[in-house]
C-alpha cells in the first residue's frame, strides 16, 4: 500500500490549484493559462485516482486508504476519510468529468473565466471529499459546499432564466438540507459517534430510526431526484451552462443514491424495511411518468434531464431491493448515467454552442452535414436506451434481475422503462439527426473539430467498456455491498 | 474455425467503422464480401461434422457478468442447431453482400452500408451460438439494432426513419417480455445457462409461479413471457406491423434481415428452447393458435398489395406463422427445416425483387410494370424458381417442409391443431394466388410502365445474377438434400438432443389429405390464372364488387390505424398531461412556486417589522432572549 496520504492528496489537489490560480493574472483575451492551469489541475486528480483504483484492494470489504485525525478535542468529530468499493467508483466519476467539463467550457465561457475555473476546482474538491468522508460531519460540510459552487454556476454562467432555476435549485435542496443537520444532530446524542464505518449496523431505536430515516430521505430525494421532488432538474440543467449540466447529471444526482446506501441502509436498516414500499412505488410513477414527460418535451436539455429523473428511478428500485442483484446493478446504472448522461448533455452543448439554441424544432438532417458528431451521438443514445453491449444495460437488467424476487409489479414497472426509454430516445434523435436539412442555418453547421473529439470519444468507448466487461467494475464493488446486505438482513432478522 | 466465423464480420464492420476513409470503396466492398464468403466456407465444414455426428461443443471466451449467483459468460455453443443456423446466416449473407455490390453501385455511403451489413452478421451469429439466455438477447437487440440502422439506412427519408423507429419499438414491446422472462428463468432456475436450466426442467412440471396477485404454471408462464419476445422479433400477429414497414431498407436489407434471417430468431428461440416448451402445454397451445392465425392472416394481405416488396414481405410473415405452428405442435425440427428452406427461397424472391427494381429505376409498384420476362428472362426465371418453391411444387425445397409442417400438425391429435392444419391448407392456396399474381403482374402480360423506363430496363450485372443463382441452387436442391436429416430418417443422430424430438416415427399424410392439400395450391393458381391472365380488367371489377373485403385486405385490417389510434396518440396526450398538469401545475404550484407565493406575501408583512428604529430591534432581541432561555432551562 502506499504510505501517504493519496485519499487527501485528491481531495485537496484541485483546491490547491485554485489557490494556484488565484494569483494567475487573467489575460483579457483569453485567460489561457488558467485554463491550462485548471486542466493540468484536474487531469493530475485524475490520475492520481486511477492509483486509488489500481491499488484497490477486492478482497476487503471496508475502507482502505483510511486517514483519521482528531478534529475537535471534546467531541468526537474527525477528519476520517478512505474509500470503498462504493465510494472509488463515485471518486473516479467525479474526476473523469470535471477535466473534460473544463475542456467543454474552453470556448464558450467568455465572462468571469477566472471565478469559473475557480468554481469548477472547488466543486471537484467537495465532490471527492463527500465520496471520501467516512465521517458523517465531514459529509454533511461537503455535501452542502457543493451547493455553493453549483449555485453560483447556474446562477452567473447560466441561462435567461438562471434566477428562478437557480432559486428553484436552491428551495430545493435547502429543505432536505436543514431536515439532515438535525437527523445528525439527533445521531451524534443518541451514540456520540460520528463515524460512518461505526454506525453501519444497527444502533437507533425503531421509532428514531423512523424519524432519520425521513430526514434524510427528504435530503437524498431530492438531490437524485424522486418523483414529485424532480421538478428543479429539468430547469436547473436547462439554465446551467453545458459543464454544469454535466456534472449536476453526472456526479451530483448520485450523491442522493450514495447517501440512501451509505445512510438508510447502513445505518437505518428496519426503518428502510419499512418503507421500501413507499420507494418503490415512487420509482415506478418515476419510470412510467418521466418517460412519458420526456417525450414530450421540445428542448433537448429538458428531454434528457427527464430521461435522468427515470433512469434514476431504476436506480432507487435497485438500491431498495437490497439484494446482490440489486444492488450492484443500481450502482452500475448511476456510474453509467453519470458517463452517458453526461455525454449527452455535452452532444447539446455541442451544437449549442454553434447555434445557440436547444429547441429540437430548430434543428434536422445533422447527420448530412455532422456524420461524425451523428455517430457518437448515437452510442450515446444506445447506451441512454440500455442496449446490451453499453453501459446502460447492465445497471437496469441486473435491477430487472433482482426485483423479480421481489415483487412481480416492481418488475413490470422497471422493465416498462425498456420500451418507454427507445421511445422518447429514437425519437429525439430522429428528429435532430435523421431527415433532410431544412433549416437554412443549418447549413454550413460543422463537425465535431479536435477538442470536442477529446471530450467524446474517451466518453463513448467507457460506455461500451462498461458494456461488455462490466466486471471491472462490479468485482471491486462487490464485497462492499456485501456487507451492506449482510448488515441489514442480520438486523431485520431480529 | 467457430470464433473466427463470429468475429471475422466485426473485424470487417470495424474496419469499414474506424478505417472508412482510408482507401477506395472497393476495398472495403471486396474484404466485408470475402470475408463472408470465408465465413460460410467455414460453416459448411463445420456442419458436415456435424452431420457425420459431431458432439456438442462449448467454447468459453470470457466471464461476462459476476452478481451474486446471476454469472453469465461470453461463450460459444456448438451444437447441429449452431451448424444448421450457422450455414443459414452466412450463405445468405454473403450472397446478400456481393449482390449489394451491385445494387448500392450508385449509392453515396456504400462503405456504411457494407459496415453495418457485416455488423448485422456478427449479432446474428452471437445470437445463434450463444450459450445462455442473456447472451442471446445481447444478439437479439443487436440484430435490431442493425435492422434499425439498415431500415433507416437512406436516412433523407421521413419514412424510412419512421420505419426504423417503429421497427425498434415494436421489438422493445417484445423485449420487454423477453427480458422478464430470463429475470424469471434466473428466479425459477437459478442459472441462465441452456444445459442446467434444461437438466432441471423436470423438478418444475407441476411447479405454480406467482405473478401480479395470479398464480400461473411455472413453465407454460416463462415459456409465455419469451414467446412474447420472439412475436416481436418474429412479426407474429399483434407485434406484426414493423415488418412490411421495414421493406423501406435497401433491398438487400430486406433480403437478408426481414426475410431469410433475424425474423427467424423467434423461431430459433423457441427450437433453442424447446425442452423447456415441451412442458408448457398452454402456451404451446398458444403459440400454434398465433402461429395459425399469422400464417393465413398475412397471406390474406399479400393478396391485394401492389409493390412488389410488400407482397413479399407479407409473405415472409405468412410463412413464420408456419414455422411456429409447427413448433407450437412439437415438431421443432421440421420447423427449423422450413426456417431452412424458406431463408433460401425467400433470400431469393427478394433479390430477385431488387433486380426488378433495379432494372425498372427504382419502381416497386407492380401495376407499372408486366411484361418484363422478355426484358430480364434471367431475374423472371429465378423469380419462377423461388415461386414454385414457396408454394411447395413436389420436388423443390418448400415442398418438404411445408408438407412436413401439415403433417405434424395432422398428427398432434388436438382441436387447435387441426385448426392449424385446416389453415395451413387454405393459407397454402392464398400462397400459390398471390405468388403467381406477383409473377402476372411483374414479367407477364403487357407492359404498363413508361415506355422510355420499359426500354432501359436492363439485366443485372453478375455480381447480382450470381448470388441469385446460389440461392436458386439452394431453393431447389436443399429440400431433397436435408430432408433425411433433418425430418428423416437420420434425424436422431443428427439433432442428438440439440432440439427437442417428439417420439413418432416418420408418418405421412393420408393420400385424400395430401391430395387436399396439393389441390389447394393448384386451386390457387388457377383462380390467379383465371383473374390475371390476359388484362387487370377483371381483376380490378372483382376488387370493385368485393369491396369491404379488398379494402380490409389491401388496408392490413386498418391494424396500424387502430394502433395510432389507441397507442400513439394516448400516449402523446398522457404525456402532455402529466407535463403541463402534473409537473407544471400541479407539483410546482404546490411546491416552489406556491412557497415562493406565501413567501413574498408574508414578507410584505414582515417588513412591516424593519422600522429602522433601534429601540424596536433592542426590544425584539431581548424578547427573543427571554424565550431561549426559557427553553432551555426546561430542558
Amino acid at each position: 500500500m502506499i504510505d501517504w496520504p493519496l485519499v487527501s492528496v485528491i481531495i485537496f489537489l484541485p483546491f490547491i490549484g485554485a489557490l494556484i490560480i488565484l494569483f494567475i493574472k487573467e489575460d483579457e483575451l483569453t485567460s489561457i493559462n488558467i485554463k491550462w492551469a485548471t486542466l493540468l489541475t484536474t487531469l493530475g486528480t485524475f490520475i492520481l485516482s486511477l492509483i486509488l483504483w489500481l491499488q484497490f484492494d477486492y478482497s476487503n470489504p471496508s475502507y482502505q486508504y483510511e486517514e483519521k485525525f482528531r478534529w475537535f478535542d471534546d467531541f468526537n468529530f474527525f477528519y476520517h476519510v478512505g474509500v470503498d468499493g462504493i465510494s472509488l467508483f463515485m471518486i473516479l466519476l467525479s474526476t473523469f468529468l470535471t477535466p473534460l467539463c473544463i475542456l467543454a467550457s474552453w470556448n464558450n465561457i467568455k465572462k468571469r473565466v477566472k471565478e469559473y475555473m475557480l468554481s469548477f476546482l472547488f466543486l471537484e474538491t467537495v465532490m471527492i471529499g463527500m465520496f471520501a468522508s467516512i465521517d458523517i460531519l465531514l459529509f454533511y460540510i461537503f455535501f452542502e459546499a457543493v451547493l455553493i459552487p453549483m449555485y453560483l454556476i447556474i446562477g452567473i454562467w447560466g441561462g435567461n432564466r438562471r434566477i428562478y432555476a437557480s432559486f428553484k435549485f436552491f428551495l430545493y435542496t435547502l429543505l432536505g438540507s436543514v431536515l439532515m443537520l438535525i437527523a445528525i444532530i439527533v445521531m451524534y446524542r443518541n451514540t456520540s459517534s460520528m463515524s460512518i464505518e461505526f454506525l453501519q449496523g444497527n444502533y437507533f431505536s425503531y421509532n428514531t430510526q423512523l424519524f432519520l430515516w425521513l430526514a434524510f430521505f427528504a435530503s437524498f430525494a431530492v438531490k437524485i431526484p424522486m418523483w414529485p421532488f424532480h421538478t428543479w432538474l429539468p430547469d436547473a440543467h436547462v439554465e446551467a451552462p453545458t459543464a454544469g449540466s454535466v456534472i449536476l447529471a453526472g456526479v451530483l444526482l448520485k450523491m442522493g443514491g450514495y447517501g440512501f446506501i451509505r445512510f438508510s441502509l447502513g445505518m437505518l436498516p428496519e426503518a428502510t424495511e419499512f418503507f421500501i414500499p413507499l420507494i418503490m412505488t415512487l420509482s415506478i410513477v418515476a419510470i412510467v411518468y418521466t418517460s412519458l414527460v420526456a417525450l414530450a418535451q421540445t428542448d433537448i436539455k429538458k428531454l434528457i434531464a427527464y430521461s435522468s429523473v427515470a433512469h434514476m428511478g431504476i436506480v432507487t428500485i435497485g438500491i431498495f431491493l437490497v439484494n446482490q442483484q440489486g444492488l450492484e446493478g443500481a450502482m452500475m446504472q448511476m456510474i453509467s448515467h453519470g458517463l452517458v448522461s453526461a455525454a449527452l448533455f455535452l452532444c447539446v452543448g455541442v451544437i449549442y454552442d454553434r447555434m445557440h439554441t436547444r429547441e429540437i424544432e430548430f434543428y434536422g438532417g445533422l447527420v448530412q452535414r455532422m456524420p461524425l458528431y451523428a455517430t457518437v451521438f448515437m452510442i450515446f443514445m444506445l447506451g441512454s436506451v440500455g442496449l446490451p453491449g453499453t453501459s446502460g444495460f447492465i445497471g437496469e437488467f441486473l435491477v430487472i434481475v433482482g426485483a423479480f424476487k421481489f415483487s412481480s409489479y416492481v418488475v413490470i414497472g422497471a422493465a416498462f422503462g425498456i420500451i418507454l426509454s427507445a421511445v422518447y430516445m429514437l425519437y429525439l434523435y430522429k428528429r435532430i439527426i435523421f431527415g433532410t436539412i431544412t433549416n437554412n442555418k443549418l447549413a454550413d453547421i460543422l463537425d465535431i473539430n479536435t477538442r470536442e473529439k477529446i471530450i467524446l470519444i474517451p466518453l463513448a468507448i467507457s460506455v461500451i467498456l462498461l458494456g461488455i466487461f462490466p466486471n471491472l467494475f462490479l468485482d471491486p464493488m462487490r464485497l462492499s455491498l456485501e456487507l451492506i446486505i449482510t448488515n441489514y438482513e442480520i438486523a431485520n432478522a431480529k | 474455425m467457430a470464433t473466427s466465423i463470429i468475429f471475422l464480420p466485426l473485424l470487417g464492420f470495424l474496419f469499414c467503422f474506424l478505417l472508412g476513409k482510408q482507401f477506395n470503396y472497393k476495398v472495403y466492398q471486396i474484404s466485408t464480401t470475402s470475408i463472408l464468403f470465408l465465413c460460410t466456407l467455414f460453416s459448411w465444414i463445420i456442419f458436415i461434422q456435424f452431420v457425420n455426428n459431431k458432439e456438442t461443443e462449448i467454447i468459453f471466451i470470457l466471464n461476462w457478468i459476476t452478481s451474486g449467483n446471476f454469472i453469465v459468460d461470453w461463450s460459444i455453443r456448438l451444437d447441429t442447431l449452431t451448424a444448421v443456423m450457422f450455414i443459414v446466416v452466412t450463405t445468405v449473407s454473403a450472397c446478400v453482400h456481393l449482390y449489394s455490390i451491385g445494387y448500392m453501385e450508385e449509392d453515396p455511403s456504400k462503405i456504411r452500408f457494407m459496415g453495418y451489413l457485416s455488423l448485422f452478421t456478427f449479432f446474428m451469429l452471437v445470437l445463434v451460438s450463444s450459450n445462455n439466455l442473456l447472451q442471446m438477447f445481447f444478439g437479439w437487440e443487436g440484430v435490431g439494432l442493425a435492422s434499425y440502422l439498415l431500415i433507416g439506412f437512406w436516412h433523407h427519408k421521413d419514412s424510412a426513419n419512421k420505419a426504423a423507429i417503429k421497427a425498434f419499438v415494436v421489438n422493445r414491446v417484445g423485449d420487454f417480455g423477453y427480458a422478464i422472462g430470463i429475470a424469471g428463468i434466473f428466479y425459477i432456475f437459478g442459472t441462465i445457462s441452456f444445459d442446467s436450466i434444461f437438466s432441471q426442467v423436470d423438478q418444475f412440471s407441476e411447479h405454480q409461479i406467482q405473478f401480479l396477485s395470479f398464480s400461473f404454471p411455472t413453465l407454460d408462464f416463462l415459456c409465455f413471457l419469451l414467446f412474447i419476445g420472439a412475436m416481436g422479433k418474429s412479426a407474429q400477429l399483434g407485434l406484426h406491423t414493423w415488418l412490411p414497414d421495414a421493406m423501406e431498407g435497401p433491398t438487400p436489407v430486406s433480403a437478408l434481415i426481414h426475410a431469410a434471417t433475424m425474423v427467424t430468431a423467434g423461431v430459433f428461440l423457441v427450437a433453442r428452447m424447446s425442452p423447456l416448451y415441451e412442458f408448457a402445454t398452454f402456451t404451446n397451445l398458444f403459440i400454434t393458435f398465433i402461429g395459425a392465425a399469422t400464417a393465413i392472416f398475412a397471406a390474406s394481405i399479400a393478396l391485394t398489395q401492389n409493390d412488389i416488396k410488400r407482397v413479399i414481405a407479407y409473405s415472409t410473415c405468412s410463412q413464420l406463422g408456419y414455422m411456429f405452428f409447427a413448433a407450437g405442435v412439437g415438431a421443432y425440427n421440421a420447423s427449423i427445416f422450413h426456417l431452412t428452406t424458406h431463408a433460401f427461397f425467400k433470400a431469393l424472391l427478394f433479390l430477385s425483387a431488387g433486380s426488378v427494381i433495379h432494372a425498372m429505376h427504382h419502381e416497386q409498384d407492380m401495376r407499372k410494370m408486366g411484361g418484363l420476362f422478355k426484358k430480364i428472362p434471367f431475374t423472371a426465371s429465378m423469380m419462377w424458381i423461388g415461386s414454385l418453391a414457396i408454394i411447395g411444387f413436389p420436388y423443390l425445397s418448400g415442398y418438404y417442409s411445408k408438407e412436413s409442417i401439415l403433417e405434424n400438425a395432422f398428427y398432434a391429435s388436438n382441436g387447435i391443431a387441426y385448426f392449424a392444419y385446416l389453415v395451413g391448407i387454405l393459407t397454402a392456396l392464398l400462397t400459390a394466388f398471390y405468388s403467381w399474381r406477383l409473377l402476372f403482374l411483374t414479367f407477364h402480360g403487357e407492359n404498363r410502365s413508361n415506355n422510355k423506363i420499359y426500354d432501359h430496363a436492363h439485366e443485372s450485372p453478375l455480381v447480382m445474377t450470381a448470388p441469385l443463382f446460389i440461392l436458386a441452387i439452394g431453393s431447389i436442391f436443399s429440400g431433397i438434400f436435408f430432408a433425411d436429416y433433418f425430418i428423416g430418417y437420420y434425424k436422431k443422430e443428427f439433432w442428438d438432443n440439440a432440439i427437442l424430438l417428439t417420439e413418432s416415427s416418420h408418418k405421412y399424410l393420408p393420400l385424400t389429405q395430401s391430395l387436399i392439400s396439393k389441390s389447394a395450391v393448384a386451386v390457387g393458381i388457377l383462380i390467379c390464372v383465371l383473374i390475371y391472365s390476359n388484362n387487370l380488367n377483371r381483376a380490378n371489377n372483382l376488387s370493385y364488387n368485393l369491396d369491404p373485403l379488398y379494402s380490409l385486405s389491401k388496408n392490413k385490417w386498418y391494424v396500424d390505424e387502430l394502433y395510432h389510434k389507441v397507442f400513439v396518440l394516448t400516449f402523446f396526450k398522457l404525456a402532455n398531461f402529466f407535463w403541463k398538469r402534473g409537473d407544471e401545475k400541479t407539483i410546482d404550484g404546490l411546491g416552489p412556486n406556491g412557497v415562493s407565493w406565501i413567501i413574498s406575501k408574508s414578507s410584505s408583512y414582515v417588513s412591516l417589522f424593519q422600522s429602522g428604529y433601534l429601540f424596536h430591534y433592542a426590544f425584539a432581541m431581548l424578547g427573543g432572549l427571554v424565550i431561549i432561555l426559557t427553553w432551555f432551562l426546561y430542558y
